[in-house]
């Protein structure tokens, strides 16, 4: 059978589980690079913030301070390791140029997107399966609606999948696979209210954070487990959807221009 | 039905160089194709617009009837294409990067996998299916690309120079291997610096030179343009100067060969009876370069002049 005699439809499909499978691969044949790092730091954060400092730090949000970080721990796990995963895979795709043999293949730009996307989003929930087992070692793990959890996890891992799908397109070298994790994810991530309540701010400084998209992804998720928020929850599901739908469109419209793909 | 149809296809890079001045290229279904050209021809970049890895920028490229402006996915479809640099994954092992790509065009795989076998087997690599790619030899790695641009039996394969740097036994079996898969109704289209392996593989030929086909047609045609062709002839006993030939252009390249340009009009046992007359005993007689190579420089160094 020739690829000729098949429909579209069925070679984008077989496409997409290709790319898939290949991106499963890949974690799982690196996973000492891609699973372990991160139990290994939640395990850090929990003895030392949890453990030792929350002991002094009380309550947070009206809950324990360790069942009050481990949402913020896991979701930060999940934003690292989802844009991780994909930047790291396509860009090296594209220096080792064997991007070339999707650009080549029938799949449309829009499959490629998403197939690296569920790359991202197979590590990121992977790696919060693992820091949540971590997490309840450490403390109980109350679930307030299972149902935004996973909404919030699923879309907040499909949004920094994409940033690194974007960050992949344009990086030219590895410095610039790395500028944007160091110097925008991580204080944005950090400033994002994984490790306190916004309510512990000043004004002024509230105001800031709520243009922290990460704050809002956070605040989410944590309803889902302790029911308790800083932000809307409505406004929150808003902010991720429409940051998907623009991420996703111009991922696909770099590819279609072939910005840092195609000469 | 013309496997590739191209028409006034021009490329001009972001840094204002010209690639490509308006080709106009057919090759025929079922065809070995030799497309040939200096560096920076331009041979490269016409099979990156076709193979959709350079964007055009004007002109339109037909692959088995299928536009790649309006039939992207179909032209792709037909395409097979083996590149000049190496560009699979070098941490995949054989087996997984042939299996991957037949996905990428729509082969479930558990067919993948028995293609992968076959072909594999074919291009002398099924031993190493398991290993890493990278600890591949580089007559190998080339074997591979073409294993993975067959697996999903394409109408057209596109080679880009595949033999290069490979010892002259593999490229042998190579080419074996190609003229087989042409047998069995795949068009192929050829880039080599080897004009060797394009006069033996391909039966007609594009060439080109500043973006621009410079001669096109079939092989033997175009050979048969050539006016001149040079021979050496080893000498039995060496000689001091150079034997007095009227009509024809000779020269001593050392004291025991003699190099003589013999046009269509004339004929070498004229050569032979004259150089006898004159004591002169001639061991052995070989062409100084290969015809295709021969027409090729003329026809660079007439643009270059």
């Amino acid at each position: 059978m020739s690829t000729e005699a098949l429909s579209l439809s069925a070679i984008r499909a077989v496409g997409f589980r290709t790319i898939v499978i290949r991106e499963y691969g890949r974690i799982m044949r690196i996973w000492g690079q891609t699973l372990v790092p991160s139990a290994v730091t939640s395990t850090l954060y929990f003895v030392i913030f949890g453990s030792l400092i929350g002991r002094r730090v009380g309550d947070m949000g009206g809950y324990d301070y360790r069942a009050y970080l481990a949402p913020g721990l896991i979701m930060m796990s999940v934003i690292t390791n989802s844009y991780g995963n994909v930047v790291s895979s396509f860009f090296g795709a594209k220096f080792g140029k064997h991007i070339e043999e999707l650009l080549v293949s029938p799949l449309p730009n829009w499959i490629i997107v998403t197939g690296y996307v569920c790359g991202g989003l197979m590590r990121g929930l992977m790696v919060g399966m693992v820091v949540t087992a971590v997490a309840l070692v450490f403390t109980h793990l109350h679930v307030h609606h299972v149902g935004i959890i996973i909404a919030a996890v699923v879309l907040t891992s499909a949004i920094f999948a994409l940033g690194g799908f974007i960050n992949a397109v344009f990086a030219k070298n590895f410095d610039q696979v790395n500028w944007i994790p160091a110097f925008v994810l991580t204080p944005l991530t950090y400033f994002g209210g994984v490790f306190y309540s916004v309510d512990l701010l000043p004004a002024w400084a509230q105001k800031i954070s709520m243009v922290n998209p990460i704050l809002h992804m956070v605040n989410a998720f944590r309803y889902g487990f302790l029911g308790t928020t800083d932000v809307s929850v409505v406004g929150a599901f808003s902010i991720m959807v429409a940051c998907v739908i623009a991420l996703f469109t111009w991922a696909v419209i770099l590819l279609n221009r072939g910005t840092g793909t195609r000469d | 039905m013309q496997a590739l149809s191209v028409r006034g296809l021009t490329k001009t890079y972001k840094n204002g160089v010209q690639a490509l001045k308006g080709i106009d290229l057919d090759v025929e279904q079922g065809d070995f194709f030799a497309l040939l050209g200096p560096n920076g021809a331009g041979k490269t970049t016409l099979i990156g617009i076709v193979t959709s890895l350079v964007t055009k920028s004007a002109g339109s490229v037909q692959v088995f009837g299928h536009d790649i402006d309006t039939e992207i996915e179909r032209a792709k479809a037909c395409i097979g294409v083996v590149p000049q640099e190496i560009n699979f994954n070098m941490f995949e092992s054989p087996e997984t990067i042939v299996v991957n790509q037949a996905g990428f065009y729509g082969i479930e795989r558990g067919l993948a996998r028995e293609r992968a076998e076959k072909y594999l087997k074919q291009l002398q690599l099924w031993e190493k299916r398991k290993s890493m790619a990278r600890s591949l030899s580089g007559g190998m790695k080339r074997r591979l690309m073409i294993a993975r641009a067959l697996m999903h039996q394409p109408k057209l394969l596109i080679l880009d120079e595949p033999t290069a740097g490979v010892d002259i036994e593999i490229r042998r079996s190579m080419w074996d291997f190609l003229r087989e898969i042409n047998e069995q109704g795949t068009t192929i289209i050829l880039t080599t610096h080897y004009l060797e392996e394009a006069e033996n593989l391909c039966r007609n030929i594009a060439i080109i030179n500043g973006g621009k086909v410079m001669e096109r047609g079939g092989m033997g045609d175009l050979l048969r343009k050539l006016h001149t062709e040079s021979f050496l002839l080893t000498l039995r006993d060496g000689i001091d100067v150079v034997p007095s030939l009227p009509g024809y252009r000779l020269e001593r390249v050392d004291p025991t060969t003699l190099e003589v340009e013999i046009s269509k009009e004339q004929n070498l046992n004229d050569v032979f009876a004259a150089l006898s007359a004159q004591g002169l005993h001639v061991l052995s007689m070989r062409n100084k370069v290969n015809r295709l190579e021969e027409m090729f420089m003329r026809l660079v160094e007439n643009r270059q002049a």
